[in-house]
């Protein structure tokens, strides 16, 4: 089949979901006011609270939630077959994941553009809110660690790609100082580290760096790993300005460059989808597709650190209430055709299916390899680039996505545990720099627990940290549903969502608690049950909150 | 036509630099607040006893800073200026 039928159907199913579903939801079920009163214009500050031109909010909201999770998560899962991958990607946007996104606006700026986890707290509980801090924990502790395993097996498997991952922190360092110390206007700034960027890409694959197998009786994959580690807690301890800032801003242009490559060259290119529409020779000990797509694809389809994005810093710069719709809904459209892009690159991007089976070898495998592989095989075809380049040059994408994330995750893993050094009254733990050390610790314990010492088996969080990226969306659908029973009206439309969830999430957990039995792994069998526990600590909270809430007559508010 | 151009170029500049600046204001609010209160100590070091060896420079600043020198107590906690024979509110 082309992938051009497969790319149209996907836009086009999301387009119609943005023009009609979310309307309906925004009119009929939040009933968005444009006369109501924002956050942004109530408690204007110049600083927290400002309102922002919707555009420029969407651009942000939406570079914010896209990162390497998106890719990673349909990569893997195109293993079960491409219209499984496809069909929860695109429902899941329209009825998951925009519903999700828009909600999480409209209920944070209905309660003075309070962030997700204080809502849990009013709306639900404060039981609720402790559960909330385990689960976000729970998030950033993987999502670094799968992170850090994911750039350090893409550094490896292309060489080349070493000096213009490392080579772009340099760019943005000297842009972000450019930018700081007012040298030169954003305009030419930006053209200039988009060209240096790209040119870095194409040096790239000509002066391949690879570190040698053993170093100290670490592999390379360890040793890139603590690498990684090391470059984020530094990274994370700089004020945002020098790096952070301008690496977000580096990765927002990227992101929109490669989404045109690629959409650009599967047009022009019209590559074929080699893989089957469902797998029937699926690798031994692959898991049965049914639950565990819906956790190994979570951004993408549907993601609660959306719903942290949209109530922590959007929703206090929502100029007029019905923006929420374009900025909320519109942005997880966005993440949605991303991973819509990602399964066409491991599909589409090989020339047989017998290629395409040599990758997906086993569960876990593939992935961001495949995105890569089948992505410049993709770029070559449609649009005549160097497959060597190509390939650099998605890793490049890929690996600052995931970077920029870890550095982001490490610095929120850090104020977690300096707030729990306020609350235990450990001063040494208030400290930023022990805090790092203690979250990056903590990282590479799960990095190296879940993997052996070489690291290189961390992909094997991956569906639990979909599981619990799904229960923090949870906890968000849960405060809309809420709100909407309080004001009498149709909760069906967030309330299915999450009974879905729940039932999916524990229902893999289980699974996967049976798989670690099997394989005697200890370590992993572990964190399922702390998982587990916190899946059933929130399918508990909604029973009892939904129930209190249908009991109490509707208030008119 | 040119004056249009140079216009929708110049939208086009701010709200690239609205999405530059928009996610970080907040962090760098902070990060400029802590400096100026580390300026300010410096500034009025010598009333509290701490030596300064710039203090003839800053001294000539303090009148400049009165302003913003009741901000700074106010922020560190102090509803009057904490110097006695410094009086601001």
């Amino acid at each position: 089949m082309s992938a051009i039928i497969l790319l149209l159907l996907g836009l086009g199913g999301m387009a119609a979901g943005y023009l009609v579903y979310s309307r309906f939801i925004a009119t009929h079920i939040y009933k968005l006011d444009p006369n109501y009163r924002t956050p942004a214009h109530e408690y204007e500050d110049g600083v927290d609270f400002v309102p922002t031109n919707r555009y420029v909010l969407w651009g942000h909201h939406f570079t914010s939630v896209a990162g390497a999770a998106p890719i990673v998560g349909p990569a893997i899962a195109v293993i079960w077959g491409w219209l499984p991958a496809f069909l929860w990607v695109v429902l899941g946007t329209i009825f998951f994941a925009g519903v999700h996104d828009s909600g999480a606006l409209w209920a944070s700026v209905r309660n003075r553009a309070k962030s997700v986890g204080a809502l849990t707290g009013e709306v639900v509980g404060a039981r609720a809110r402790t559960v909330f801090m385990i689960v976000i924990f729970l998030v950033l502790l993987m999502v670094n660690a799968v992170f850090g395993v994911v750039i350090a097996k893409l550094l490896i498997n292309n060489p080349g790609s070493v000096v213009p991952v490392w080579g772009a922190i340099a760019v943005a360092l000297v842009i972000g100082q450019l930018i700081y110390r007012r040298v030169i206007g954003l305009g030419v700034v930006s053209v200039v580290g988009v060209i240096a960027l790209y040119g870095l890409i194409y040096v790239g694959p000509q002066v391949p760096v690879s570190l040698p197998d053993q170093v100290m009786g670490l592999s390379a994959n360890a040793s890139w790993i603590l690498l990684l580690f090391g470059y984020a807690a530094i990274a994370s301890l700089l004020p945002v300005w020098v790096l952070l800032q301008p690496r977000d801003y580096i990765n927002g242009l990227q992101l929109f460059v490669g989404l045109i490559l690629l959409y650009g060259a599967v047009l022009i290119g019209n590559p074929t989808v080699v893989a089957p529409m469902i797998n029937s020779d699926l690798p031994a000990n692959t898991p049965s597709l049914l639950p565990l797509l819906f956790v190994t694809i979570a951004c993408g389809a549907i993601s609660g650190f959306h719903g942290l994005v949209a109530s922590g810093t959007s929703s206090k710069q929502l100029d007029k209430e019905p923006d929420a719709r374009f900025v909320g809904y519109f942005g997880a459209i966005g993440e949605g055709s991303l991973a819509l892009a990602a399964i066409i690159a491991a599909t589409a991007g090989f020339a047989s299916l017998a290629d395409w089976q040599a990758v997906y070898t086993a569960f876990g495998q593939g992935s961001l390899t495949a995105f890569v592989d089948g992505g410049a095989n993709i770029l070559a075809g449609g649009l005549g680039m160097d497959v060597g380049v190509a390939a650099t040059l998605l890793t490049v994408m890929a690996a600052l996505f995931a970077g920029t994330t870890m550095d982001t995750g490490l610095r929120l893993q850090r104020y977690i545990f300096q707030e729990w050094g306020e609350i235990y009254q450990q001063k040494w733990m208030t400290r930023p720099l022990p805090a790092t050390l203690l979250a990056v610790a903590s990282c590479l314990l799960l990095a190296f627990g879940a993997g052996g010492a070489d690291g290189s088996g961390g992909l094997l969080i991956w569906p639990l940290f979909g599981t619990t990226n799904q229960l923090l969306a949870g906890l968000t659908l849960l405060v809309i549903t809420i709100m909407l029973v309080k004001r009498g009206r149709p909760a069906i439309y967030t309330l299915a969502p999450l009974a879905f969830l729940l039932v999916m999430t524990v229902f893999a957990l289980l699974m996967q608690l049976k798989s670690f039995y099997e394989k005697e792994d200890w370590f992993l069998l572990g964190l399922d049950v702390v998982v587990l526990v916190a899946a059933l600590l929130v399918t508990l909270e909604c029973l009892a909150a939904l129930k209190r809430a249908f009991s109490a007559p509707p208030e008119t508010v | 036509m040119a004056g249009k151009a140079q216009l929708f170029f110049k939208r086009l500049g701010e709200l690239g630099a609205q999405y530059y600046n928009a996610p970080y204001r907040a962090a760098i609010a902070r990060a400029r607040r802590d400096e100026e209160d580390l300026f300010m100590l410096l500034v009025f070091s010598e009333m509290m006893g701490i030596p300064n060896p710039a203090a003839w420079s800053t001294l000539e600043l303090q009148p400049l800073l009165m302003a913003r020198f009741h901000e700074w107590h106010t922020r560190m906690g102090m509803e009057r200026s904490p110097l006695d024979h410094f009086r601001c509110c």
